[in-house]
Protein backbone atom coordinates (compact mmCIF):
# COMPACT_ATOMS: atom_id res chain seq x y z
CA UNK A 1 0.00 0.00 0.00
CA UNK A 2 1.31 3.59 -0.43
CA UNK A 3 -0.02 6.23 1.58
CA UNK A 4 1.20 9.81 0.76
CA UNK A 5 1.15 12.39 3.74
CA UNK A 6 2.44 15.96 3.68
CA UNK A 7 4.07 17.13 6.63
CA UNK A 8 6.00 20.65 7.84
CA UNK A 9 9.52 19.17 9.20
CA UNK A 10 11.87 22.29 10.27
CA UNK A 11 9.63 24.95 8.84
CA UNK A 12 9.71 23.18 4.81
CA UNK A 13 7.06 21.25 3.38
CA UNK A 14 7.86 17.61 2.96
CA UNK A 15 5.92 15.21 0.87
CA UNK A 16 6.27 11.15 1.73
CA UNK A 17 4.96 8.81 0.38
CA UNK A 18 4.62 5.80 2.83
CA UNK A 19 4.69 2.43 1.55
CA UNK A 20 4.50 0.86 4.88
CA UNK A 21 2.12 1.91 7.20
CA UNK A 22 4.51 0.29 10.34
CA UNK A 23 6.85 3.72 9.67
CA UNK A 24 6.57 5.73 13.01
CA UNK A 25 7.03 9.59 12.86
CA UNK A 26 10.69 8.69 14.27
CA UNK A 27 12.00 6.52 11.48
CA UNK A 28 10.22 8.43 8.71
CA UNK A 29 12.86 11.57 10.36
CA UNK A 30 15.86 9.52 10.09
CA UNK A 31 15.68 6.92 7.68
CA UNK A 32 13.65 8.65 4.94
CA UNK A 33 14.48 12.08 5.61
CA UNK A 34 17.74 11.86 6.99
CA UNK A 35 17.36 14.02 10.21
CA UNK A 36 19.56 11.84 12.28
CA UNK A 37 19.65 14.66 14.99
CA UNK A 38 16.28 12.74 16.58
CA UNK A 39 17.97 9.51 18.56
CA UNK A 40 16.09 6.09 18.92
CA UNK A 41 17.36 5.23 22.13
CA UNK A 42 14.99 2.67 23.43
CA UNK A 43 11.93 3.41 20.88
CA UNK A 44 9.01 2.25 23.28
CA UNK A 45 8.75 5.61 24.61
CA UNK A 46 10.39 5.26 28.05
CA UNK A 47 14.04 7.41 27.59
CA UNK A 48 12.84 10.67 25.43
CA UNK A 49 15.48 10.07 22.98
CA UNK A 50 13.17 10.52 20.11
CA UNK A 51 11.38 13.65 21.64
CA UNK A 52 10.50 16.24 19.38
CA UNK A 53 7.79 19.39 19.10
CA UNK A 54 4.66 17.95 16.74
CA UNK A 55 2.10 21.23 16.47
CA UNK A 56 4.14 23.00 19.13
CA UNK A 57 4.12 19.69 21.15
CA UNK A 58 6.59 17.35 23.12
CA UNK A 59 6.32 14.02 22.31
CA UNK A 60 8.08 10.51 21.78
CA UNK A 61 7.84 10.22 17.92
CA UNK A 62 8.80 6.18 18.16
CA UNK A 63 5.10 6.30 19.65
CA UNK A 64 3.60 7.78 16.71
CA UNK A 65 2.59 6.70 13.53
CA UNK A 66 3.99 8.70 10.73
CA UNK A 67 1.08 7.80 8.78
CA UNK A 68 -1.29 9.48 11.25
CA UNK A 69 0.51 12.93 11.56
CA UNK A 70 -0.03 13.76 7.64
CA UNK A 71 -0.62 17.65 7.96
CA UNK A 72 1.84 18.05 11.20
CA UNK A 73 4.10 20.81 11.87
CA UNK A 74 7.27 19.05 13.12
CA UNK A 75 9.99 20.79 14.88
CA UNK A 76 13.16 18.56 15.21
CA UNK A 77 17.01 19.80 16.81
CA UNK A 78 17.81 20.57 13.23
CA UNK A 79 15.57 23.50 13.50
CA UNK A 80 16.04 24.77 16.61
CA UNK A 81 18.63 27.13 15.67
CA UNK A 82 17.93 30.34 13.85
CA UNK A 83 20.65 30.99 11.21
CA UNK A 84 24.09 30.29 12.81
CA UNK A 85 22.10 31.68 16.32
CA UNK A 86 22.25 29.14 18.68
CA UNK A 87 18.43 28.54 20.26
CA UNK A 88 18.54 30.00 23.78
CA UNK A 89 18.17 26.30 25.30
CA UNK A 90 21.16 24.91 23.12
CA UNK A 91 23.60 28.01 24.26
CA UNK A 92 22.69 26.73 28.04
CA UNK A 93 23.09 23.34 27.57
CA UNK A 94 26.44 23.92 26.52
CA UNK A 95 27.41 26.38 29.19
CA UNK A 96 26.05 24.47 31.96
CA UNK A 97 27.34 21.12 30.49
CA UNK A 98 24.30 19.50 30.48
CA UNK A 99 25.90 16.93 28.06
CA UNK A 100 28.16 14.15 28.27
CA UNK A 101 28.37 11.27 25.37
CA UNK A 102 25.55 13.41 23.98
CA UNK A 103 23.33 10.64 22.75
CA UNK A 104 20.38 11.90 24.86
CA UNK A 105 20.72 16.09 24.44
CA UNK A 106 18.58 16.50 21.20
CA UNK A 107 16.48 14.77 23.02
CA UNK A 108 16.74 16.59 25.93
CA UNK A 109 17.15 19.43 24.13
CA UNK A 110 13.41 19.31 22.41
CA UNK A 111 11.64 18.13 25.59
CA UNK A 112 13.33 21.89 27.95
CA UNK A 113 11.63 23.33 24.58
CA UNK A 114 8.52 22.16 25.15
CA UNK A 115 8.68 22.44 29.13
CA UNK A 116 9.51 26.02 28.59
CA UNK A 117 6.69 27.03 26.20
CA UNK A 118 3.92 25.21 28.45
CA UNK A 119 4.86 27.37 30.70
CA UNK A 120 4.14 25.73 34.27
CA UNK A 121 7.97 24.79 35.68
CA UNK A 122 9.39 28.49 35.57
CA UNK A 123 12.60 28.35 36.96
CA UNK A 124 11.49 25.83 40.29
CA UNK A 125 13.93 23.05 40.07
CA UNK A 126 11.67 20.49 41.64
CA UNK A 127 8.72 21.56 38.68
CA UNK A 128 11.72 21.27 36.12
CA UNK A 129 13.22 18.09 37.13
CA UNK A 130 9.56 16.78 37.55
CA UNK A 131 8.51 18.51 33.86
CA UNK A 132 11.92 16.27 32.62
CA UNK A 133 10.99 13.67 33.91
CA UNK A 134 10.57 11.80 30.60
CA UNK A 135 13.87 12.59 29.41
CA UNK A 136 16.70 9.34 30.65
CA UNK A 137 20.28 10.77 30.79
CA UNK A 138 22.84 7.25 31.35
CA UNK A 139 25.45 9.79 32.16
CA UNK A 140 23.68 11.16 35.00
CA UNK A 141 24.22 14.48 33.51
CA UNK A 142 20.87 15.92 35.64
CA UNK A 143 22.69 18.23 37.64
CA UNK A 144 24.13 20.40 34.30
CA UNK A 145 20.88 19.82 32.45
CA UNK A 146 18.48 21.37 35.19
CA UNK A 147 20.79 24.07 35.54
CA UNK A 148 20.24 24.86 31.43
CA UNK A 149 16.73 24.43 31.63
CA UNK A 150 16.69 27.41 34.33
CA UNK A 151 19.12 29.90 32.85
CA UNK A 152 17.36 28.73 29.16
CA UNK A 153 13.97 29.62 30.93
CA UNK A 154 14.88 33.00 32.50
CA UNK A 155 16.80 33.80 29.10
CA UNK A 156 13.48 33.22 27.07
CA UNK A 157 11.08 35.42 29.41
CA UNK A 158 13.41 37.79 29.35
CA UNK A 159 13.06 37.75 24.92
CA UNK A 160 9.36 38.03 25.52
CA UNK A 161 9.70 40.90 27.97
CA UNK A 162 11.43 42.44 25.48
CA UNK A 163 9.37 41.57 22.64
CA UNK A 164 6.37 43.10 24.83
CA UNK A 165 8.24 46.19 25.07
CA UNK B 1 5.25 -5.41 15.04
CA UNK B 2 2.91 -7.07 12.83
CA UNK B 3 1.75 -5.94 9.14
CA UNK B 4 -1.60 -4.51 9.52
CA UNK B 5 -3.69 -2.50 7.13
CA UNK B 6 -4.26 0.89 8.31
CA UNK B 7 -7.13 2.77 7.80
CA UNK B 8 -8.13 6.57 8.56
CA UNK B 9 -12.20 7.26 8.93
CA UNK B 10 -13.74 10.27 8.67
CA UNK B 11 -16.86 9.61 11.46
CA UNK B 12 -17.67 7.84 14.41
CA UNK B 13 -19.80 5.89 12.02
CA UNK B 14 -17.60 5.20 9.38
CA UNK B 15 -14.92 4.18 12.46
CA UNK B 16 -17.74 1.69 13.83
CA UNK B 17 -18.01 0.43 10.52
CA UNK B 18 -14.36 -0.17 9.72
CA UNK B 19 -13.57 -1.82 13.38
CA UNK B 20 -16.65 -4.59 12.38
CA UNK B 21 -13.86 -6.52 10.20
CA UNK B 22 -12.34 -9.11 12.63
CA UNK B 23 -8.89 -8.36 14.02
CA UNK B 24 -9.17 -5.01 13.66
CA UNK B 25 -8.31 -2.31 16.78
CA UNK B 26 -8.83 1.20 17.19
CA UNK B 27 -5.74 3.76 17.21
CA UNK B 28 -5.51 6.79 19.30
CA UNK B 29 -2.44 8.23 19.86
CA UNK B 30 -0.96 4.89 20.12
CA UNK B 31 1.09 5.49 23.25
CA UNK B 32 0.17 2.14 25.20
CA UNK B 33 -0.85 0.38 21.37
CA UNK B 34 2.32 0.76 19.59
CA UNK B 35 4.66 -0.12 22.28
CA UNK B 36 2.48 -3.60 22.60
CA UNK B 37 2.62 -4.19 18.90
CA UNK B 38 6.04 -3.30 18.75
CA UNK B 39 6.56 -5.92 21.24
CA UNK B 40 4.53 -8.36 19.60
CA UNK B 41 2.07 -8.67 22.25
CA UNK B 42 -1.05 -7.29 20.21
CA UNK B 43 -0.90 -8.34 16.45
CA UNK B 44 -3.90 -6.43 14.90
CA UNK B 45 -4.97 -7.40 11.57
CA UNK B 46 -6.60 -3.61 11.03
CA UNK B 47 -5.65 -0.52 12.67
CA UNK B 48 -8.78 2.29 12.72
CA UNK B 49 -6.89 5.20 13.18
CA UNK B 50 -9.86 7.77 15.23
CA UNK B 51 -6.91 10.17 16.20
CA UNK B 52 -8.83 12.88 14.22
CA UNK B 53 -12.26 11.97 14.17
CA UNK B 54 -14.02 15.40 14.26
CA UNK B 55 -15.69 16.80 17.33
CA UNK B 56 -13.95 14.40 19.86
CA UNK B 57 -11.74 16.70 21.06
CA UNK B 58 -13.62 19.43 23.79
CA UNK B 59 -14.31 19.83 27.30
CA UNK B 60 -17.85 20.63 27.98
CA UNK B 61 -20.09 22.29 30.49
CA UNK B 62 -22.84 20.85 29.89
CA UNK B 63 -26.34 23.08 31.27
CA UNK B 64 -26.93 20.36 33.74
CA UNK B 65 -23.35 20.81 35.32
CA UNK B 66 -21.77 17.81 34.02
CA UNK B 67 -18.46 17.85 32.46
CA UNK B 68 -18.35 16.04 29.18
CA UNK B 69 -14.46 15.08 28.06
CA UNK B 70 -14.37 14.10 24.85
CA UNK B 71 -12.28 10.97 24.37
CA UNK B 72 -9.62 12.44 22.46
CA UNK B 73 -9.09 15.16 24.83
CA UNK B 74 -5.06 14.57 25.48
CA UNK B 75 -4.06 14.11 28.94
CA UNK B 76 -2.17 16.88 29.50
CA UNK B 77 -4.85 19.32 27.76
CA UNK B 78 -6.90 18.06 30.46
CA UNK B 79 -4.79 18.18 33.66
CA UNK B 80 -4.04 22.12 32.57
CA UNK B 81 -7.34 23.29 32.18
CA UNK B 82 -8.27 25.93 34.49
CA UNK B 83 -12.00 25.33 34.99
CA UNK B 84 -11.15 21.90 35.19
CA UNK B 85 -7.85 21.95 37.55
CA UNK B 86 -10.60 23.96 39.74
CA UNK B 87 -13.36 21.52 40.04
CA UNK B 88 -12.11 18.37 39.39
CA UNK B 89 -8.23 18.62 41.40
CA UNK B 90 -7.59 14.93 42.17
CA UNK B 91 -8.39 14.10 38.64
CA UNK B 92 -6.23 16.55 37.38
CA UNK B 93 -3.05 16.04 40.11
CA UNK B 94 -3.91 11.99 39.04
CA UNK B 95 -3.38 12.98 35.08
CA UNK B 96 -0.19 15.04 36.40
CA UNK B 97 1.15 12.29 38.13
CA UNK B 98 0.94 9.51 35.10
CA UNK B 99 3.72 8.95 32.42
CA UNK B 100 5.89 11.44 31.68
CA UNK B 101 4.97 14.87 29.90
CA UNK B 102 5.73 13.77 25.91
CA UNK B 103 3.74 10.76 27.06
CA UNK B 104 0.74 13.34 28.89
CA UNK B 105 0.91 15.81 25.80
CA UNK B 106 0.10 12.53 23.24
CA UNK B 107 -1.87 10.02 24.90
CA UNK B 108 -5.83 10.78 24.72
CA UNK B 109 -8.76 10.05 27.83
CA UNK B 110 -10.34 7.16 25.97
CA UNK B 111 -7.30 5.40 25.40
CA UNK B 112 -6.00 5.72 28.86
CA UNK B 113 -9.52 3.69 29.87
CA UNK B 114 -8.50 1.11 27.54
CA UNK B 115 -4.73 0.41 28.11
CA UNK B 116 -3.19 -2.74 29.00
CA UNK B 117 -1.62 -4.25 32.37
CA UNK B 118 2.03 -3.50 32.77
CA UNK B 119 2.38 -7.11 34.40
CA UNK B 120 5.80 -7.97 32.89
CA UNK B 121 4.75 -11.29 32.22
CA UNK B 122 2.11 -10.12 29.89
CA UNK B 123 5.08 -8.01 27.81
CA UNK B 124 7.43 -10.85 27.74
CA UNK B 125 5.81 -13.60 24.80
CA UNK B 126 8.04 -16.18 26.08
CA UNK B 127 6.25 -16.31 29.70
CA UNK B 128 3.20 -17.92 30.08
CA UNK B 129 0.29 -15.32 30.50
CA UNK B 130 -3.89 -15.97 30.22
CA UNK B 131 -4.29 -12.67 29.58
CA UNK B 132 -2.10 -12.54 26.50
CA UNK B 133 -2.46 -16.13 25.06
CA UNK B 134 -5.70 -17.55 26.80
CA UNK B 135 -5.37 -20.83 28.66
CA UNK B 136 -1.36 -20.98 28.37
CA UNK B 137 -0.82 -20.28 31.95
CA UNK B 138 0.08 -17.38 34.65
CA UNK B 139 4.14 -17.11 35.18
CA UNK B 140 3.17 -14.30 37.20
CA UNK B 141 2.10 -16.87 39.77
CA UNK B 142 5.32 -18.02 41.06
CA UNK B 143 7.33 -15.88 39.24
CA UNK B 144 8.17 -12.05 40.56
CA UNK B 145 4.97 -10.64 41.68
CA UNK B 146 5.49 -8.08 43.70
CA UNK B 147 3.39 -5.58 42.45
CA UNK B 148 0.59 -8.02 41.48
CA UNK B 149 -3.08 -7.56 42.90
CA UNK B 150 -4.21 -7.98 46.43
CA UNK B 151 -7.78 -7.79 45.15
CA UNK B 152 -10.01 -9.40 42.77
CA UNK B 153 -7.55 -11.94 41.39
CA UNK B 154 -8.32 -15.10 40.24
CA UNK B 155 -6.08 -18.72 40.01
CA UNK B 156 -5.77 -17.78 36.13
CA UNK B 157 -4.57 -13.52 36.45
CA UNK B 158 -3.17 -11.46 39.05
CA UNK B 159 -2.47 -8.50 36.88
CA UNK B 160 -3.40 -4.90 37.71
CA UNK B 161 -4.99 -1.88 35.66
CA UNK B 162 -2.08 0.56 35.37
CA UNK B 163 -4.06 3.90 35.13
CA UNK B 164 -3.88 6.98 37.24
CA UNK B 165 -7.18 8.42 35.64
CA UNK B 166 -9.02 5.45 36.42
CA UNK B 167 -9.03 6.08 39.58
CA UNK B 168 -10.71 9.15 40.31
CA UNK B 169 -13.06 8.95 37.08
CA UNK B 170 -14.24 6.15 39.23
CA UNK B 171 -14.39 7.51 42.66
CA UNK B 172 -16.68 10.52 41.63
CA UNK B 173 -18.94 8.09 39.85
CA UNK B 174 -17.63 8.85 35.32
CA UNK B 175 -19.81 7.88 33.16
CA UNK B 176 -18.27 6.30 29.34
CA UNK B 177 -20.10 7.40 26.68
CA UNK B 178 -19.96 4.52 23.79
CA UNK B 179 -21.18 3.96 20.45
CA UNK B 180 -21.11 0.99 18.78
CA UNK B 181 -22.70 -1.13 15.80
CA UNK B 182 -26.08 -1.31 17.99
CA UNK B 183 -26.50 2.39 18.77
CA UNK B 184 -25.22 4.60 22.03
CA UNK B 185 -24.71 3.12 25.56
CA UNK B 186 -23.85 4.38 28.54
CA UNK B 187 -21.71 2.35 31.69
CA UNK B 188 -20.08 3.83 34.96
CA UNK B 189 -16.50 3.81 34.39
CA UNK B 190 -15.96 1.70 37.75
CA UNK B 191 -18.18 -0.63 35.79
CA UNK B 192 -16.13 -0.50 32.54
CA UNK B 193 -13.44 -2.56 34.06
CA UNK B 194 -13.64 -6.29 34.75
CA UNK B 195 -12.00 -8.71 37.29
CA UNK B 196 -10.08 -11.54 35.52
CA UNK B 197 -12.38 -14.31 36.59
CA UNK B 198 -11.75 -17.40 34.32
CA UNK B 199 -11.71 -14.97 31.25
CA UNK B 200 -8.95 -12.54 32.04
CA UNK B 201 -8.27 -11.93 28.10
CA UNK B 202 -11.15 -9.52 28.54
CA UNK B 203 -10.14 -6.55 30.17
CA UNK B 204 -13.17 -4.41 29.98
CA UNK B 205 -17.13 -4.72 29.32
CA UNK B 206 -16.99 -3.40 25.97
CA UNK B 207 -17.99 -5.38 22.96
CA UNK B 208 -16.49 -5.86 19.82
CA UNK B 209 -16.02 -2.72 18.00
CA UNK B 210 -17.56 -0.21 20.58
CA UNK B 211 -16.06 2.86 20.76
CA UNK B 212 -15.53 5.21 24.16
CA UNK B 213 -16.03 8.86 22.54
CA UNK B 214 -16.67 10.53 25.35
CA UNK B 215 -16.48 10.29 29.88
CA UNK B 216 -18.78 12.45 31.30
CA UNK B 217 -18.31 13.50 35.17
CA UNK B 218 -21.71 14.33 36.98
CA UNK B 219 -22.37 17.75 38.52
CA UNK B 220 -22.06 16.27 42.22
CA UNK B 221 -18.02 15.25 41.49
CA UNK B 222 -17.66 19.25 41.91
CA UNK B 223 -18.71 19.33 45.26
CA UNK B 224 -15.44 17.46 46.67
CA UNK B 225 -13.73 20.08 45.25
CA UNK B 226 -11.94 21.65 48.42
CA UNK B 227 -10.76 18.47 49.60
CA UNK B 228 -9.75 15.81 46.91
CA UNK B 229 -6.42 14.56 46.26
CA UNK B 230 -4.62 11.88 44.88
CA UNK B 231 -1.98 10.25 46.05
CA UNK B 232 0.58 7.11 44.54
CA UNK B 233 3.82 5.75 45.17
CA UNK B 234 5.66 4.77 43.11
CA UNK B 235 9.02 3.31 43.19
CA UNK B 236 10.63 6.27 42.15
CA UNK B 237 8.64 9.62 42.59
CA UNK B 238 8.13 10.60 38.85
CA UNK B 239 7.53 8.49 35.81
CA UNK B 240 6.70 5.09 37.59
CA UNK B 241 3.30 3.35 37.70
CA UNK B 242 1.46 3.57 40.92
CA UNK B 243 2.54 0.65 43.68
CA UNK B 244 -0.59 1.36 45.36
CA UNK B 245 -2.56 4.69 44.75
CA UNK B 246 -5.70 6.29 46.16
CA UNK B 247 -8.19 8.97 45.50
CA UNK B 248 -9.88 10.53 48.71
CA UNK B 249 -12.91 13.39 48.04
CA UNK B 250 -14.55 14.79 51.14
CA UNK B 251 -17.06 17.03 51.53
CA UNK B 252 -16.84 18.68 55.33
CA UNK B 253 -19.08 20.45 57.68
CA UNK B 254 -18.33 21.90 60.92
CA UNK B 255 -15.62 18.58 60.84
CA UNK B 256 -18.03 16.22 60.32
CA UNK B 257 -17.99 14.16 56.78
CA UNK B 258 -21.43 14.63 55.02
CA UNK B 259 -19.75 12.25 52.42
CA UNK B 260 -16.71 10.84 50.95
CA UNK B 261 -15.34 9.22 48.36
CA UNK B 262 -12.48 6.64 47.81
CA UNK B 263 -11.05 4.54 45.23
CA UNK B 264 -7.60 2.66 45.02
CA UNK B 265 -4.85 2.10 41.95
CA UNK B 266 -2.47 -0.84 41.35
CA UNK B 267 -3.96 -3.11 43.34
CA UNK B 268 -6.88 -4.93 41.33
CA UNK B 269 -7.18 -5.37 37.15
CA UNK B 270 -9.99 -2.52 37.64
CA UNK B 271 -10.01 1.19 39.37
CA UNK B 272 -11.40 0.04 42.94
CA UNK B 273 -14.05 1.76 44.70
CA UNK B 274 -14.27 1.36 48.03
CA UNK B 275 -17.29 1.59 49.37
CA UNK B 276 -17.51 -0.26 52.35
CA UNK B 277 -14.88 3.11 53.59
CA UNK B 278 -16.96 5.78 51.97
CA UNK B 279 -19.60 4.06 54.26
CA UNK B 280 -17.21 4.62 57.31
CA UNK B 281 -16.77 7.73 56.24
CA UNK B 282 -19.86 9.29 55.63
CA UNK B 283 -21.53 11.08 58.78
CA UNK B 284 -18.29 10.62 61.47
CA UNK B 285 -15.81 12.94 62.77
CA UNK B 286 -12.53 13.99 60.16
CA UNK B 287 -10.30 12.58 62.41
CA UNK B 288 -7.23 10.11 61.68
CA UNK B 289 -9.28 7.22 63.70
CA UNK B 290 -11.91 6.78 61.76
CA UNK B 291 -9.40 7.34 58.54
CA UNK B 292 -7.68 4.52 59.69
CA UNK B 293 -11.10 2.18 60.29
CA UNK B 294 -12.14 3.16 56.66
CA UNK B 295 -8.53 2.29 55.55
CA UNK B 296 -8.98 -0.94 56.73
CA UNK B 297 -12.49 -1.65 55.56
CA UNK B 298 -11.10 -0.95 52.23
CA UNK B 299 -8.87 -3.83 52.16
CA UNK B 300 -11.07 -6.12 54.69
CA UNK B 301 -11.43 -8.66 51.67
CA UNK B 302 -7.42 -8.24 50.51
CA UNK B 303 -5.07 -11.06 49.97
CA UNK B 304 -1.78 -11.84 48.89
CA UNK B 305 -1.40 -12.85 45.38
CA UNK B 306 2.35 -13.76 45.87
CA UNK B 307 5.24 -11.89 47.33
CA UNK B 308 3.00 -8.91 47.69
CA UNK B 309 1.28 -8.92 51.42
CA UNK B 310 2.89 -5.52 51.86
CA UNK B 311 0.73 -3.62 49.53
CA UNK B 312 -2.39 -4.59 51.57
CA UNK B 313 -0.48 -2.13 54.60
CA UNK B 314 0.72 0.12 52.01
CA UNK B 315 -2.64 0.82 50.49
CA UNK B 316 -4.12 1.45 53.82
CA UNK B 317 -1.28 3.49 55.01
CA UNK B 318 -1.79 5.45 51.42
CA UNK B 319 -5.49 5.61 52.32
CA UNK B 320 -4.94 7.18 55.73
CA UNK B 321 -2.59 9.85 54.02
CA UNK B 322 -4.99 10.80 51.11
CA UNK B 323 -7.68 11.24 53.74
CA UNK B 324 -5.28 13.31 56.19
CA UNK B 325 -4.49 15.83 52.76
CA UNK B 326 -8.05 15.53 51.41
CA UNK B 327 -9.51 16.61 54.66
CA UNK B 328 -6.36 19.29 54.88
CA UNK B 329 -7.72 20.62 52.02
CA UNK B 330 -6.74 20.65 48.49
CA UNK B 331 -3.87 22.69 47.65
CA UNK B 332 -4.13 26.21 45.95
CA UNK B 333 -1.54 25.31 43.32
CA UNK B 334 -1.04 21.77 42.16
CA UNK B 335 2.27 20.44 44.25
CA UNK B 336 5.54 20.31 42.48
CA UNK B 337 5.31 16.68 42.67
CA UNK B 338 1.64 15.84 41.72
CA UNK B 339 0.50 13.01 44.53
CA UNK B 340 3.96 12.73 46.14
CA UNK B 341 3.79 11.55 49.62
CA UNK B 342 7.21 12.84 49.56
CA UNK B 343 5.98 16.59 49.44
CA UNK B 344 3.16 16.48 51.83
CA UNK B 345 3.02 19.37 53.84
CA UNK B 346 3.95 19.06 57.55
CA UNK B 347 1.52 17.52 59.65
CA UNK B 348 0.45 14.80 57.39
CA UNK B 349 3.18 12.16 58.21
CA UNK B 350 0.76 9.02 59.40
Amino acid sequence: MNLPIRLTVNGELRDVVLDDPRVTLLDLLRERLQLTGTKKGCDRGQCGACTVLVDGRRVNSCLALAASHDGADILTIEGVAQGGELHPVQAAFIAHDGCQCGYCTPGQIMSAIGLIAEGHAGDDPERIREGMSGNLCRCGAYVGIIEAVREAQKNLAAIKTERAA
Amino acid sequence: MNQFEYVRPASVADAIAAAAAPGATYLASGTNLLDLMKGGIMRPARLVDVSRLPGLDRIERLDNGDVRIGALVRNADLAHDLDFARSHPAISEALLSGASAQLRNAATVGGNLLQRTRCSYFYDTASACNKRAPGSGCDARGGDNRLHAVLGWSEGCIATHPSDLCVPLAAFDAIAEIEGRHGRREVAVEALHRLPGATPERDSTLEPGELIVAVRLPAAARGFASHARYLKLRERTSYAFAVVSAAAGLVIDGGTIKEARLALGGIAAKPWRAREAEAALAGARAAPAVFRRAAEAALAEAKPSGANGFKIELAQRIILRALTLAAAGTPDRMPALPASPFSSPAGATQ
